[in-house]
């Protein structure tokens, strides 16, 4: 399949490409605004835990970073390499922010060039600190300009098509189309939550193999507490998300819930199997809660898949990953909240080792997510690459040799996060906590001015 | 003027800029693992590492503007360099990546793997030879329209003593490029013996690079005449840059204004690469595409010039900061910081 069609190995050079950007990328855009949390606690606290927690994260976060950029390069010439058609049509209404993005990468280069390479000129923490709030805003609009790309896919507005041209081109509308807002929200809060409850995964490990020092717990408990609160962003943004669909893209709402007949008061179904009456057996049906998470009404009606012709069908698999997102997205808050919720009522369980595991998996269910949730919402929009305009198959190259670069990109992503596990190990064992913590003692002015 | 001028204007000033700070950062690539070659690394690689590592993510940023530049007002090109292009730029992206894994890898890497840095050093001459590419087939010759869209014809490409004329120019003028700023560099960090050698380097590769170039000229008067012709109505440019390009050798020589010396190649580089911009106008692809049919909408282009502008304001002074704390700050240069 791979080296005979084209279409499906550009596709699944998307799938690829851009599923490991997503990994950097989350991380990229999250990062900063924990290096700046910490690092402001630092100063506020006059605690310099804080401080050495910004500058150990920092340490991997460049790492991250670079490997986002070469992923991120990669995804953006592949993406008029693989798709040619399409990028000649989007680029007349839809370059705008893609070409905002670019400043976005400058800025947030710039400044994480400087802050990297000037842990020791400033007598003033202060100012050195200031250098990281231009990386976060960087990062952070990158990821709301890439989106909004990504949101006229999935509802294309600003143009008009008058026999067969494209007329009447409003760079701002569709740069501000119907999915931009949810959708932006959405992944920039995940982004957040993600890296928080990395972070926080990082410091129970490091509990749980036997390190005693407090500044674990301080680290633990911060990212525990940022984690909470963008867990419930994070629920809120995606129920807003649903009712997106709901108005917007009925069909991809209506897959991901194996959702066929239209109705009202519709039950939510989790998991199952289907068979091939369109009956769906083994699922867990929550009375009314598709209606609310569609139009926040019991009674609601909502669109079943069978309105829409057969060929315009998502793939009925996303049911799962939509699942999953959902459920892991409910766990975290609950489990976050307990979390918090226990360490202000001193349970003993919520420092037990098991709990402690449960938070060590915490960061990369997140990380699960990410990836079910664009897994869901890409594949659910096939078959269109604009949904109502194009299609995947008119969009892609004829190019016979996609299959082929296919495994020589998975090669080279191997290879690259190989090459970040490794690093990342190398430097947390170059740089042990209790060596930091020596160095980084001693007389420190600034803390207190 | 014409927004489409007005966009290839801009979209060639950042090719401009990529040209000079890419083939500084592709030859001090080179250069570092030809030290460890030849056992001056410890010379060397002190005053490489302190320019390269703040500034590579910049370096990239210029080809993705570049890049999506084009796309955004010149949104036809994603379809003829996008559909014919796969191989080339799939093997460049795959360069891209070592080169930036390897600073982040290297960063805090304990001794730093000679393997890698070898590597490393040799994506420093690939990278521009497959970049250079887009050049050579934008002259036209190269591409045939089929049915399955825009195809590239390897062999032709393979064969033509234009592609590697180009090829070894764009290898050529890298080294050059890299030398020479990193003499400067290095001179003013107080690096004595890294600017001898630096300024050698720079004296060796100043000569193969302007004898290329007058090769291209040569071969593109079989290749493509009109554009060969056009070229000669701008004759003045080039003998401008010709000017400075003996000026700043004349400099290096007598080991001083380094400087200098730097500002006079980039105004070389600069007369030259507009020049052949100039020349080329109006075509983005021999003979299928010019800037008027490739163009995107009046909307487009009017956001986009808009964006443009405000982005500048934003860039400019952040630019100016990265300068003065990694290159105009003698201190940070001479590594007491
Ligand atoms: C840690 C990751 C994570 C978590 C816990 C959740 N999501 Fe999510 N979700 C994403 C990560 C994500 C995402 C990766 O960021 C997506 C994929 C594309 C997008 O726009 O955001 C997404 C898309 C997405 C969409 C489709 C939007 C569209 O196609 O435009 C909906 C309806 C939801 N989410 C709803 C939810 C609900 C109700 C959640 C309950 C808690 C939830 N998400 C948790
Ligand atoms: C970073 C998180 C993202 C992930 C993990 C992701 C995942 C995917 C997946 C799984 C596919 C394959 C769908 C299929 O073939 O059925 C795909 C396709 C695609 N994605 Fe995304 N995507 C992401 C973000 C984006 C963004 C922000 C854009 C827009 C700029 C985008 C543009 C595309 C395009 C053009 C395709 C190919 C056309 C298609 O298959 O529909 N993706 N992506
Ligand atoms: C929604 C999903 C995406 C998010 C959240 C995102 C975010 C980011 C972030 C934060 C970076 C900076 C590097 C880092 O910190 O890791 C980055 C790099 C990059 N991304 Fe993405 N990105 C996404 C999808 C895409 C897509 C679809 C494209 C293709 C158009 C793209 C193109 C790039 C490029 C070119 C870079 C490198 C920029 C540089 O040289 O500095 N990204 N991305």
């Amino acid at each position: 399949m791979l080296f005979e069609d084209p279409v499906f190995a550009s596709r699944m050079l998307s799938l690829l490409t851009l599923s490991i950007h997503a990994i950097f990328a989350t991380l990229g855009v999250g990062l900063p605004l924990m290096i700046i949390i910490a690092h402001w606690l630092g100063i506020k606290k006059n605690d310099e835990h804080y401080l050495l927690m910004a500058r150990r994260w920092a340490r991997g976060f460049v790492v991250l970073v670079a490997v986002g950029v070469v992923t991120g390069t990669a995804i953006a010439l592949q993406l008029a390499l693989l798709w040619p058609n399409f990028m000649e049509m989007a680029g007349h209404v839809i370059a705008l922010p893609l070409f905002m993005e670019v400043f976005a990468f400058f800025f947030e280069a710039i400044f994480l060039g400087i802050y990297l390479y000037t842990w020791n000129r400033f007598d003033d923490q202060r100012k050195h600190l200031l250098l990281l709030i231009p990386v976060a805003i960087g990062a952070t609009m990158s990821a709301f300009f890439i989106t909004t790309v990504n949101g006229f896919m999935n509802a294309p507005t600003g143009f008009q098509i008058i026999g067969g041209q494209m007329t009447g081109v409003s760079p701002i509308e569709a740069m501000f189309n119907p999915a931009t807002p949810t959708k932006a929200a959405h992944v920039i809060s995940t982004a957040f939550m993600t890296s928080a409850f990395v972070l926080a995964a990082l410091a129970a490990y490091r509990l749980l193999k036997g390190a005693q020092h407090v500044y674990y717990k301080k680290a633990l408990h911060l990212m525990m507490v940022v984690g909470l609160i963008f867990a419930i962003a994070t629920a809120v943004i995606g129920d807003f998300a649903g009712k997106y669909l709901a108005k917007h893209q009925p069909e991809k709402l209506a897959a991901a819930e194996w959702h066929f007949e239209t109705m009202e008061g519709a039950p939510l179904v989790l998991f199952g199997i289907l068979d091939d009456e369109q009956n769906v057996r083994f699922g867990l049906e929550i009375p009314y809660a598709l209606s609310i998470l569609a139009h926040n009404h019991p009674q609601a009606e909502v669109i079943g898949l069978n309105e829409f012709p057969q060929e315009w069908h998502p793939p009925l698999f996303i049911h799962y990953l939509f699942d999953l997102m959902v459920i892991i997205g409910v766990w975290l808050v609950l489990f976050s909240f307990v979390y918090w919720w226990g360490m202000r009522r001193k349970w003993t369980i919520v420092t037990s080792r098991w709990f402690r595991r449960l938070i060590v998996a915490s960061g990369p269910l997140a990380m699960l997510a990410i990836q079910a949730g664009w897994w869901m919402t890409e594949f659910g929009r096939q078959p269109w690459i604009l949904r109502g305009v194009m299609t995947v198959e008119e969009a892609a190259t004829q190019s016979p040799y996609v299959g082929h670069l296919f495994f020589f990109f998975l090669a080279l992503y191997l290879i690259l996060v190989i090459g970040v596990v490794v690093v990342l190990r190398n430097i947390n064992q170059r740089f042990p906590l209790e060596q930091d913590l020596a160095h980084e003692g001693g007389e420190r002015p600034w803390i207190t001015k | 003027m014409d927004y489409e001028v007005i966009g290839m204007t801009v979209l060639w000033t950042f090719l401009f800029g990529y040209v000079i700070v890419a083939s500084i950062d592709f030859g001090a690539g080179f250069f570092n693992a030809y030290s460890l070659w030849t056992g001056q690394h410890q010379v060397l690689s002190n005053v490489i590492q302190r320019y390269l590592s703040p500034v590579w993510e910049v370096t990239n940023v210029f080809l993705i503007f570049f890049f999506v530049g084009m796309i955004g007002f010149f949104p036809s090109t994603a379809y003829y360099y996008g559909s014919a292009l796969l191989i080339p730029l799939s093997i460049s992206i795959i360069l891209l990546a070592i080169r930036g894994s390897y600073y982040a890898f290297e960063t805090y890497g304990s001794k730093g793997h000679r393997g890698y840095a070898f590597l490393y050093g040799a994506t420093g001459l690939v990278l521009p030879a497959s970049l250079s590419v887009v050049f050579t087939i934008s002259e036209g010759g190269f591409i045939q329209l089929t049915e399955r869209g825009p195809v590239l014809d390897y062999w032709t490409l393979f064969t033509s003593p234009l592609s590697w004329s180009i090829v070894v120019l764009a290898v050529a003028a890298v080294l050059y490029i890299s030398a020479v700023f990193l003499t400067w560099y290095a001179d003013r960090g107080g690096h004595s013996q890294a600017t001898a050698l630096f300024r050698r380097y720079a004296l060796i590769w100043a000569l193969p690079t302007i004898v290329t170039a007058m090769g291209i000229v040569y071969e593109l008067r079989n290749h493509n005449p009109d554009h060969f012709a056009s070229l000669l109505n701008l004759w003045w440019m080039f003998a401008i840059s010709l000017l400075f390009f003996v000026a700043s050798v004349w400099l290096i020589w007598q080991k001083k204004y380094y400087g200098t010396a730097f500002l006079l190649l980039v105004g070389q580089f600069a007369f030259a690469f507009y020049a052949y911009g100039i020349s080329k106008y109006p075509y983005l692809l021999y003979p299928y595409l010019t800037v008027y049919d490739g163009a995107t909408n009046e909307a487009m282009a009017i956001a986009l010039i808009v964006a443009f502008v405000a982005g500048l304001c934003l860039l400019v002074p952040s630019l100016y900061l990265l300068l003065r704390f990694f290159v105009l700050d003698d201190q940070y240069v001479a590594g007491k910081k």
